[in-house]
């Protein structure tokens, strides 16, 4: 099942080679990671999603992570209403002729053309993985030459309604 | 008389002029270090300058090998409940500790080891002696520091011992670059420190030893699990009290001998793999278990299917991720253990009421199938050995060991009346370990008999240590259990490698007392039981130190046993 597992750190060196290296070494695959400071001085957030087999796993690998001197705060956003967003880079094959086309495609995804030359156009977009992945999917025809992805970053909703309604604001549910 | 005037004002700068080594040791003495083992090297000579010039009464005990210095320290810190502290140099001197560290890290002992590193114009340039010492130990040490700045290095080592020492006890690194700990420090952080992401608990919550106490009252079969969290907790006493007034059954770990008395009515002996058969149906049978400060390892669980099926588990340990981990828990109480003890100590007023019947069956076992070991006329069988070793000093030694077979018996038949006399490898299981571990300990505590009963291939692993017993003239006794092979290796290639006993046979071996002797230090080869039953009283109370080769016989097993795989109740060599 996957997780999305945020850390407040302390910026120090070394921190995120510690929080890797224990989930390589209890085998969590790591999906993707994203790193930032917060409005704190010398705090950082680190954003997690891994695949944890099941809830003992998952229950090891939070109190594992709490362990480690330098994490302030471990919380699993999993099932809590979040938002959550990742942001994209895309660089599509493209000529004057489908500049139109594309335009029209990214549109409906608020996305943006953030580049233009002779024979490339970049788009920036910024979503749920899923969106982010059927935009890939209807750019894919015109020839893709480079992405770059940020990886999810996430934090709660400002209200949490009640549990019962959870699973329809969740993301992973 | 011109060189001596220019020289002058130099020297009275470099007196007044603090480096980062001065401002180390001057915290390493704000934290009462009395001993440091160590060995020098290109990126801490400034550190040993420092300690060269300091007029504080620093002990630094010069091993042969870093693996004996950091061994050492782990001896040290386990006898003296206090972080062993070491020191070593850059690249091979600190990777020569890795096993040290690695071995504190899974027993929970407080080390503070400070390596010295390139400088840091150089780092990360494959310079000479570089190794990545954070990169190596984090998965290794309860935590790591490089100093960035001297600034810094006040602040980091009060940091290091309160990590160190603190809640679940572990290893900490402090690495320091050579420019750093060689050049003038013109102002340090002395404020206190603050680490808002540790906070470890000591205290248990109430209502969960509540809860513990109503189900110790309604329990036919309580059964109390001991491990090393009792020692570091210091919770010996308690427990020996609270044991006594409810009449509960204690078993324990191979790391919680000594916690509670190995002669005490109540005790049932050592569980787990090697354990004995009362202890080990117990654990099945029961159904209250409550382990206190154990980590219910695989060598003391067996197969988890089998492992207290019908029990309600009560778990009390330091660090929450042991609660839980490997056996699931109904009753989590995370406290210290010495902690917890004195709660329950407070807080229970009745034990189990109708548990008669439990402890009648336990008494039976503990008649009907005790340990047994061969007593053949001749020769001399390694149970024997150990066991005329605890007659001859009425048990009132330090123990050590590495792994292995002379670990196993050295469990089974020394019975650890008090805490903290037991130190051996348990988690990682060093070879090597048990003799560079009886010198720390010796340092730790030098009104006690230190012996360490080794094998024959552990102690070819760091016997370069005899050099210190030499030095110091420290009263060690060094019983090798010399059977000429690597008795556990080749048992399990008998049992279930079908007697390929594919390189465990080592009858190529130095002679241990010449080798004893050309260390200055007396050595006894022993053959026989008769002179093993005649000398042993004499060897063991021998003012300096002994190495004594006892030849034992080779093809002895450890007994019982639970094959690997199997649950705990599934023993084979138990005898009536």
């Amino acid at each position: 099942m996957k997780r999305i597992i945020t850390l407040v750190v302390q910026n120090r060196s070394g921190v995120l080679n510690r929080v890797t290296g224990l989930m390589h070494k209890r085998q969590f695959n790591i999906e993707s990671i994203s790193v930032g400071r917060t409005e704190q001085e010398g705090i950082s957030k680190m954003t997690f999603v891994v695949d944890v087999e099941d809830h003992r796993k998952l229950e090891q690998l939070t109190k594992q992570l709490n362990k480690q001197i330098d994490v302030l705060k471990v919380t699993d956003l999993s099932e809590k209403a979040i938002v959550a967003r990742e942001l994209a880079l895309i660089k599509i094959v493209s000529n004057a002729g489908v500049r139109n086309e594309v335009q029209g495609i990214i549109e409906p995804f608020r996305a943006s053309v953030i580049d233009v030359s002779k024979d490339s156009l970049s788009v920036q977009v910024t979503g749920k993985p899923e969106k982010i992945e059927a935009l890939i999917d209807l750019l894919r025809p015109y020839g893709i030459k480079e992405t770059a992805r940020t990886g999810l970053t996430a934090f709660s909703r400002g209200s949490q309604p009640q549990s019962a309604e959870l699973t329809q604001y969740s993301l992973l549910k | 008389m011109k060189p001596e005037t220019t020289a002058m004002p130099k020297k009275s700068a470099a007196a007044s002029m603090q480096t980062g080594a001065d401002v180390l040791v001057e915290a390493l003495i704000e934290q009462q270090v009395e001993t440091i083992f160590g060995y020098p090297g290109g990126a801490v000579l400034p550190i040993y300058d420092a300690l060269y010039r300091s007029e504080a009464e620093f002990e630094h005990i010069l091993t042969r090998h870093e693996q004996g210095a950091i061994h050492a320290a782990e001896g040290y810190a386990r006898v003296k409940r206090k972080p062993g502290v070491v020191l070593a140099t850059s690249g091979p001197g600190a990777t020569n500790l890795v096993t040290g560290i690695a071995d504190a890290m899974m027993d929970s002992l407080p080390l503070v080891v400070i390596t010295g590193q390139v400088a840091t114009n150089v780092t990360g340039t494959d310079a000479f002696q570089e190794a990545d010492f954070m990169g190596i130990t984090t998965p290794i040490t309860k935590h790591n520091y490089q100093v960035q700045s001297s600034y810094d290095i006040p602040r980091i080592v009060k940091e290091a011992f309160h990590i160190a020492s603190t809640g679940r006890p572990g290893p900490v690194v402090i690495d320091i670059p050579k420019d750093i700990s060689a050049k003038p420090c013109f102002e340090t952080d002395q404020s206190p420190f603050h680490l808002p992401g540790y906070q470890p608990t000591f205290k248990p919550n109430p209502m969960q030893i509540k809860k513990l106490g109503e189900a110790l009252k309604k329990a036919k079969k309580p059964l109390i699990l001991t491990g090393a969290g009792v020692l570091h907790g210091g919770g010996s006493d308690t427990l020996k009290t609270l044991v006594e007034r409810f009449e509960i059954p204690v078993t324990s770990t191979l790391l919680g001998l000594g916690a509670f008395p190995g002669d005490h009515p109540l005790f049932l002996g050592m569980a787990g793999m090697h354990g004995t058969y009362t202890s080990n149906m117990a654990i099945t049978d029961c159904d209250l278990l409550i382990n206190i400060g154990a980590r219910f390892d695989d060598r003391l669980t067996g197969n988890l299917e089998h492992f207290a099926k019908n029990a309600l588990v009560a778990h009390i340990d330091v660090d929450p991720a042991e609660i839980g981990k490997n056996v699931h828990t109904h009753i989590p109480i995370v406290s210290d253990a010495g902690a917890a003890l004195q709660e329950m100590e407070r807080q229970l007023q009745t034990g189990p009421e109708d548990h008669q019947a439990w402890l009648e069956e336990l008494h039976y076992n503990k008649d009907a199938y005790p340990l047994w070991f061969n007593n053949p006329p001749e020769g001399m069988t390694a149970q024997w050995a150990v066991k005329k070793i605890y007659e001859a000093t009425d048990g009132d030694a330090i123990v050590t060991t590495d792994v292995g077979q002379h670990q196993m018996w050295a469990a089974q038949y020394f019975q650890f009346t008090r805490p903290d006399r037991w130190v051996t490898s348990g988690g990682l299981g060093t070879m090597g370990f048990g003799f560079p571990a009886a010198i720390g300990c010796q340092l730790a505590r030098p009104e006690e008999n230190v012996i360490a009963i080794v094998g024959d291939g552990g102690f070819q692993m760091t016997l370069q240590e005899l050099s210190v017993l030499q030095e110091r003239n420290l009263p060690v006794k060094v019983v090798i259990l010399n059977n000429q092979a690597l008795g556990m290796v080749r048992q399990w290639q008998e049992e279930f490698y079908e007697e390929r006993y594919s390189e465990s046979l080592v009858s190529c071996q130095p002679d241990f007392v010449k080798l004893a002797d050309s260390y200055s230090i007396r050595g006894v080869k022993i053959e026989s039981r008769k002179d093993y039953e005649e000398q042993i009283g004499e060897l063991m109370n021998y003012k300096g130190p002994v190495l004594i080769d006892a030849r034992v016989i080779q093809q002895e097993n450890v007994f019982p046993m639970v094959p690997p795989g199997r649950g705990i109740n599934d023993m084979v060599g138990v005898k009536p």
